[in-house]
């Protein structure tokens, strides 16, 4: 284990007591706790972290937050492997494995760095106008070279094994952010009596005050943020949640936010790695702080450049010097902070201010020793894996350092306040973009509100929570209590976009780090008619990076507004979009990965297809018996097993996934009498119908069977696929065209289990089980209904078939289903009763020509389908006019026929197509198509049904049946659509 | 200047000082033969094929915001010509042809990159409707392949093809020449392509009126003066029925919210671009490494170009549980674009009861790869006042008539498309 070279002997907020090892690119370092990787890293001299995306130059750790363009690091290993982290925000534990990315073979030695010598070739957008020839290359050369090239870290293709959350919150206030805008603000909502949730990303309170030297109320900073998160967390009105990022603001003001429960922990499955938050408030307060602005110059990429307030931090917040001889560059007072804290922790401080010597008051507080250069700019650096010296504009002096602090101002965190919409506008005198009408219930706070200096910011904080307050209806008491801070030299930015001659040396004065734009890129970008934010991001890749711009985008705006000539209070913004900061998928799903993508549904007979061999099929979020293999039977001799049995004496299914509707009320009737293109009302009592109801466009939209059980009391199924959309259109019905109707109406699907049995045997079986009802012809006709007992439970029956057989529909409460199945099952015994799945079922229909889910594809009206007689003209119905158009009544249409194959052994498919001759290709070739096919073993040779154009007047036609993608063509034969006891007689017996 | 290597070169040489603009910012002159309401990729590509086919260059293109800001610069950069209905197959597959040459035939670079498009399914209900999709296309002329299970997954290893995902995948129907293209390049391509030929393109210049006499259209009314037009195309994607009411149409339209979603960008890990059958999710890795998906509409109609929490959340879902490898990956950005959606699915082209003004929109989530060829059958009409022939199914009468073209079935329910 290599020794913390750079770790200062004291300070930070680091536990030196503990030692962790972590290691980076396989190497072995160390590490305490409270240290991000970032801070570890340079504790351990590491400067040296990634390579930038296009032109793979070296680059170093260049901020302490989340803005970091330039080390992102992979961590972990197989299905823990995570890219393109931030090291400033990983915590490091023991055991913690990071790597750098980007880079091959390694990091010191990058083969792709070549494409820094092709720059001049590769301008921005360059590949608009290159590539192209010969025209094929695109995709078999250049593309697959750019694909290898591009990316940053790399997934590892296996499963994640660990779990996420999902979580509400609901609050009067939210404020995000906990520095000292946002501390201040939650204590006076909170003391006024809002509910309150405070949110921040570390793992500690107190925001930039962690790592600053100037105190409020004579504490350190980090300790008066502690004391007021304390007496926070010790109220009930108050939430907080640390390393927890509100990533975006949606409308209504919900929030989506990211806790980050395990990540600063040894992996463990037993609590989830982390949280996604919901978060439901009626007031924002944005107290999401700043973020320092980079300067841009020739050579200002290299490893050794960093953010001044970054570089500060280290010192103080973690106990790490950076660098030893420094040199500050800056064009505003904040930076002077970093001049006197590095001074302070014995490095060599040179510093570079670009204003006039008069107009800086801060040059006071600068401490001995440090050398100070007015007026001038750094115009370039030297070094490559690391930084070795910089060169002086005016003076054309070099100065040798192993660290170069830059800041060009300040921009306000205000990606919350922007997200629904809001533009910020330019604020002259703090030379940011600021919110300065952040709307109807949001505030900000502090940084955030372009305010910089501390005293000004408690005071802002404590407004802001006392104003939400108020807006949610809180008292407000007495007066907010502003503690006491520190003094701050004033901050007196003046803009600076690019050093002077950062022109003549465009190509290599970068504006965004990570996507390697730089000022030519924007130069050729405005010379070409981009100039405008919009397109300049689009052409150059200027902010599309994982930072999206938090660094370059408004030195870019300055820089393209100087370019087009006009101020940049009109060169306009990009758009703030929704996630401030990444967020893996896997936390945004929560628990819904994997197999809990989905609620699966289960009926209520489940455990027994389960246990008698089902094999199942998805039918929606159902699970469905498919067929039910015994011993060496493959799918087709299951399914002909299982129909036979139907055919010969009797067997079972599970219908449960029917939708089913319960109604009741005078108007019921009528009610029905709308929807269906049959008459319902007319019904007699104890008495089922086979309904169809159209869409308002006059298609079928779906069919089942209506039920009268009482005078204003009627149930009905609906199909499996249709059966949330047919109640909601019945709640449209009723509640938007026919309020006045009396009826009421409610989904019993989930409460109703559901059996189909059908053969010759059926009444025999079921009279077994069944009592309080006479099941006899007589007593119980085709499409009664009726009520009894089976298994102790109350059953409603329905004498009906799909299957052309004498046929029972077995309705019973769904916790009484399986004992129901089973009495079934015992009753059947005798007669060989054999349960079958959905594949039996499509058999079993197709060989009696009833349409279902394939022929019902929402293309086909009841004519087309051959149920046009059911159409009632003596009354209206949802669908009906629109069902007369011409284009739905005329010829050409595709009408629903019975297929067979011309020899017998032809093999029909489902979605083959029908066509008159073999081998034309054009738009009108298909005539139609096979809409549901099977082997009948009952007809010993394949069955279908199909639409056909004009398919009613076609019957005895020879047609083929094709499908291209298996190459098959069968020859066929058009019939009639039923195939077995086309006079209905056995299902009447 | 054409771009060809020996300019690439010279002006590397010369430190790039010397491209032109890639277009002119003109100002709009008093009149002009053909406006053209809406610069996005129709618009632009009308533009450019009324001057490139039908040599008609008396245009301006007027568009309300920066040249590509709406959809075209907002979706998800499928291409594709998958379809089932015999109007929309033959219309996407002229499209898909015009793609293969665009590059060439307007010196730019759009980047087409025909890796296949990839659906999945994952019943036996929707291996059938897999099959009826892929012979309706093989017999339209397209090309189609039924994928099984270990197919689909040497084809796309990242996807989940065990037994033991929610909806485990059964196998898939690949279109090989589908693919994607670099959507803001199109816009550009086909502006400088318009602008090269003499055609005015004109941003910030929103139409605020249409100026109709007896029956016939005189003109725009913009937020930069009155401009006279002999003919008025409006094709202004999400905002068809706020441009149709200027001159008083009703559409059989709706505006809703589509919701699209970047990651961070990784390396190659799907080459084709997929969409799931079990849900609502669709993805493609970009060349930069970024993987782009959608999800379905946000369910609401609205102008706003941003989205909700439920279609994050159910498209990460997708994503991790689809492709568990996703499931550490980061979601960069997500943003939403305006669909106009017609009541069978499908768009319109078409003249209207306005003489001299015509209308194209109701591209529904569809309309990026529909760019080529919506511009040339457009062009076509508006030139000649006729519709051509791989558009003439896109009428606004089919509404009466009932002949609609429902790809997917769902019916006069626009959200459901
Ligand atoms: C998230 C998302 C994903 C998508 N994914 C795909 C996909 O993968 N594949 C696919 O094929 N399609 C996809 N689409 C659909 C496709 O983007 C659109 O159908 C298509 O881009 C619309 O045509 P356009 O390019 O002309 O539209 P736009 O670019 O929106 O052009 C319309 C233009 O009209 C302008 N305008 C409007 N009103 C006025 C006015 N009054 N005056 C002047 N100008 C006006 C607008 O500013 C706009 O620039 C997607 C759409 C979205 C939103």
């Amino acid at each position: 284990m290599t020794g913390q070279s750079h770790r200062l002997p004291q300070g930070g907020l680091i536990d030196r007591a503990q030692t962790l090892s972590f290691t980076f690119d396989g190497r072995a370092l160390s590490a305490h706790p409270g240290d991000t990787l970032a801070s570890a890293l340079l504790a351990n001299g590491v400067h040296l972290t990634g390579r930038s995306f296009k032109y793979h130059r070296p680059r170093g750790l260049y901020s302490s937050g989340p803005e970091e363009p330039n080390a992102l690091v992979t961590l972990g290993t197989s299905g823990r492997t995570e890219p393109n982290i931030p090291a400033t925000m990983v915590e490091v534990y023991d055991g913690l494995v990071a790597r750098s990315q980007n880079r091959w073979p390694s990091l010191k030695f990058d083969a792709l760095a070549v494409n820094s010598l092709l720059k001049p070739f590769f301008p921005a957008g360059f590949y608009y106008k290159t590539f192209m020839w010969p025209r094929s290359f695109w995709c078999r050369l250049y593309e697959p070279m750019i694909r290898r090239a591009a990316g940053l870290g790399a997934l590892a293709n296996e499963p994640d094994p660990d779990r996420y959350k999902h979580a509400h919150a609901h609050c009067d206030i939210l404020v995000v952010g906990a520095g000292p805008a946002g501390l201040m603000a939650a204590r006076e909502a909170a003391l006024a009596g809002a509910r309150v949730l405070l949110a921040d990303e570390r793992p500690a309170p107190g925001g930039h005050l962690s790592g600053e030297t100037i105190g409020i109320d004579g504490k350190p900073g980090a300790a008066w943020a502690g004391a007021v998160a304390d007496e926070l967390a010790a109220m009930e009105n108050v939430r907080l949640l640390s390393r927890t990022t509100v990533y975006g603001r949606y409308d209504g003001m919900t929030f989506g936010a990211v806790e980050r429960v395990g990540d600063h922990r040894a992996p463990d499955s037993s609590s989830p790695r982390q949280r996604s938050w919901t978060i439901h408030s009626d007031q924002l307060i944005c107290a999401a702080g700043a973020i320092e602005r980079p300067l841009v110059f020739a050579g200002n990429d290299r490893p050794g450049v960093m953010l001044a307030a970054a570089a500060r931090s280290y010192v103080n917040r973690y106990g790490v010097l950076p660098g030893r001889n420094v040199v500050v560059f800056t064009n505003n007072d904040d930076a002077y902070r970093t001049a006197n804290d590095l001074a302070g922790a014995g490095a060599r401080v040179t510093l570079v201010d670009s204003r006039a010597e008069g107009e800086v008051a801060a040059r006071a507080l600068l401490p001995a020793g440090v050398e100070a250069h007015y007026g001038e700019y750094v115009a370039g650096t030297k070094g490559r894996a690391h930084l070795r010296g910089v060169t002086l504009a005016s003076s054309g002096r070099g100065i040798a350092c192993d660290l170069l602090c830059v800041s060009g101002g300040w921009n306000p965190t205000i990606h919350l306040l922007s997200h629904t919409g809001r533009k910020p506008v330019w604020d002259e005198a703090t030379a940011s973009f600021a919110m300065t009408d952040p709307g109807d219930g949001a505030f900000a706070a502090g940084g955030a509100a372009a305010t910089f200096d501390l005293g000004l910011t408690l005071r802002e904080g404590a407004t802001a929570g006392r104003a939400a307050a108020r807006a949610c209806g809180c008292r407000l008491s007495g007066k907010a209590d502003i503690p006491k801070a520190g003094q701050l030299p004033a901050y007196g930015v003046e803009a600076l976009w690019r050093v002077p001659d950062a022109m003549s040396k465009a190509q290599g004065s970068f504006v965004d780090l990570q996507n390697d734009v730089t000022v030519a890129d924007l130069e050729l970008a405005e010379r070409e008619g981009f100039g405008h934010a919009e397109h300049a991001k689009r052409y150059t890749t200027l902010g599309m990076a994982t930072d999206q711009g938090k660094l370059g985008n408004v030195n870019a705006l300055g820089i393209l507004s100087e370019l087009r000539d006009m101020p940049v209070a009109q060169a306009g913004t990009t758009t703030f979009r929704p996630l401030a900061t990444p967020v893996a998928l896997g936390a945004i799903a929560g628990q819904a990965r994997g197999r809990d993508l989905r609620p699966v549904r289960h009926t209520a007979m489940y455990r027994w297809h389960e246990s008698h061999d089902a094999v199942f099929t998805q039918a929606g979020l159902w699970l469905r018996p498919y067929y039910y293999p015994r011993e060496g039977e493959d799918f087709a001799a299951a399914a002909a097993r299982e129909v036979h049995a139907v055919r010969s004496s009797v067997g079972m299914v599970d219908i449960s996934t029917l939708g089913k509707i319960e109604l009741k009320g005078p108007d019921a009737g009528a009610f029905l009498d709308r929807l269906y293109i049959n008459s319902i009302s007319k019904m007699k009592l104890g008495r089922t119908r086979y309904g169809v109801m159209l869409r308002e466009d006059g298609m079928v939209f779906d069919d089942g069977v209506v039920a009268r059980l009482g005078e204003d009391h009627f149930f009905i199924t609906v199909t499996t696929a249709h059966a949330a959309q047919v109640m909601q259109h019945m709640e449209f019905c009723h509640q938007v065209h026919w309020p006045e109707l009396d009826v009421q109406f409610c989904s019993v699907s989930e409460a109703w289990a559901a059996i189909a049995v059908a053969g010759p045997n059926t009444r025999d079986a079921l009279a077994r089980c069944v009592t309080g009802l006479d099941l006899s012809n007589e007593a119980f006709p085709f499409l009664a209904a009726g009520e009894g007992r089976i298994d102790g439970a109350p059953v409603r029956i329905f004498r009906v078939s799909f299957s052309g057989e004498l046929g029972y529909e077995i309705f019973a409460p769904a916790g009484s289903g399986a004992g129901v199945w089973r009495a079934i099952m015992e009753a059947g015994e005798p007669y060989g009763i054999t349960s079958f799945g959905t594949e039996a079922m499509t058999v079993l229909r197709v060989e009696k020509g009833h349409v279902a889910g394939p022929e019902l594809d929402g293309r086909t009206t009841a004519a087309d389908l051959g149920l046009g007689r059911m159409m009632a003209r003596k009354k209206d119905y949802i669908g009906r006019a629109m069902a007369e158009r011409e284009g739905l009544v005329g010829a050409g249409r595709q009408q629903l026929i019975g297929l067979k194959p011309v020899g017998k052994d032809g093999a029909l498919r489902m979605g083959a197509h029908l066509v008159n001759e073999l081998g034309a290709v054009g738009p009108d070739v298909s005539q139609g198509r096979v809409t549901s096919a099977a082997y009948s073993p009952t007809c010993g040779h394949f069955i279908a049904l199909g639409v056909l154009r004009d398919g009613r007047s076609r019957i005895g036609e020879r047609l083929y049946a094709v499908s291209p993608l298996h190459e098959e063509q069968v020859e066929v034969t058009v019939t009639q659509g039923v195939f077995v006891d086309a006079q209905g007689e056995r299902m009447r017996v | 200047m054409r771009y060809s290597l020996s300019s690439i070169l010279r002006n590397a040489a010369t430190g790039h000082k010397h491209w032109p603009k890639q277009w002119r910012q003109p100002e709009p002159k008093k009149a002009y033969d053909i406006v053209i309401v809406g610069g996005g990729g129709h618009g632009l590509a009308t533009a450019y094929y009324l001057a490139r086919n039908h040599g008609l260059t008396n245009i301006a293109v007027l568009e309300k915001g920066y040249l590509g800001n709406g959809n075209i610069g907002r979706n998800t950069t499928i291409v594709r010509s998958n379809y089932l209905c015999p109007e929309n197959g033959q219309f996407y597959e002229h499209s898909l042809k015009l793609w293969e040459g665009l590059s060439q035939d307007l010196n730019y670079n759009v980047m087409l990159s025909q890796r296949g498009v990839l659906n999945t399914f994952h019943t036996p209900a929707q291996r059938d409707a897999a099959i009826r999709r892929g012979n309706a296309m093989r017999l339209h002329g397209v090309d189609a392949v039924l994928l099984n299970r270990e197919e689909v997954k040497k084809l796309a290893p990242a996807i989940d093809c065990s037994p033991g995902a929610r909806f485990p995948v059964r196998g898939g129907l690949l279109q090989p020449r589908g693919g994607s293209v670099r959507h803001d390049a199109v816009a550009w391509g086909f502006a400088r392509g318009a602008d090269a030929r003499g055609v005015d393109i004109i941003q910030n210049c929103e139409v605020t009126g249409i100026r109709i006499e007896s029956g016939r259209v005189r003109g725009v009314e913009t937020t930069r003066g009155s401009i006279a037009a002999k003919k008025i195309a409006i094709v202004v994607a999400g905002r068809s029925t706020l441009v149709g009411n200027m001159a008083g149409l009703r559409l059989p339209i709706e505006s809703h919210v589509l919701q699209c979603f970047v990651t961070e960008p990784v390396k190659p890990i799907l080459d084709t671009v997929v969409s799931f059958g079990a849900d609502h999710f669709a993805v493609v890795q970009s060349d930069k490494g970024g993987l782009v998906f959608n999800g379905s509409l946000d369910g609401y109609n609205s102008y706003a170009q941003r989205g909700n929490m439920e279609t994050l959340e159910s498209v990460a879902a997708c994503a991790s549980s689809f492709m568990p490898c996703m499931s550490r990956l980061r979601l960069l950005r997500h943003w939403g674009g305006i669909n106009d959606m017609t009541m069978d699915g499908s768009p319109i082209i078409t003249r209207t009861p306005v003489k001299g003004l015509y209308f194209n929109g109701g591209w529904c989530y569809g309309g990026f790869k529909a760019t080529p060829a919506s511009g040339w059958t457009y062009a076509h009409l508006i030139a000649n006042d006729e519709p051509h022939e791989f558009a003439s199914g896109f009428t606004l009468s089919r509404f009466e008539t009932g002949l609609v073209i429902n790809e997917n079935g769902a019916g006069p329910q626009p959200g459901l498309h």
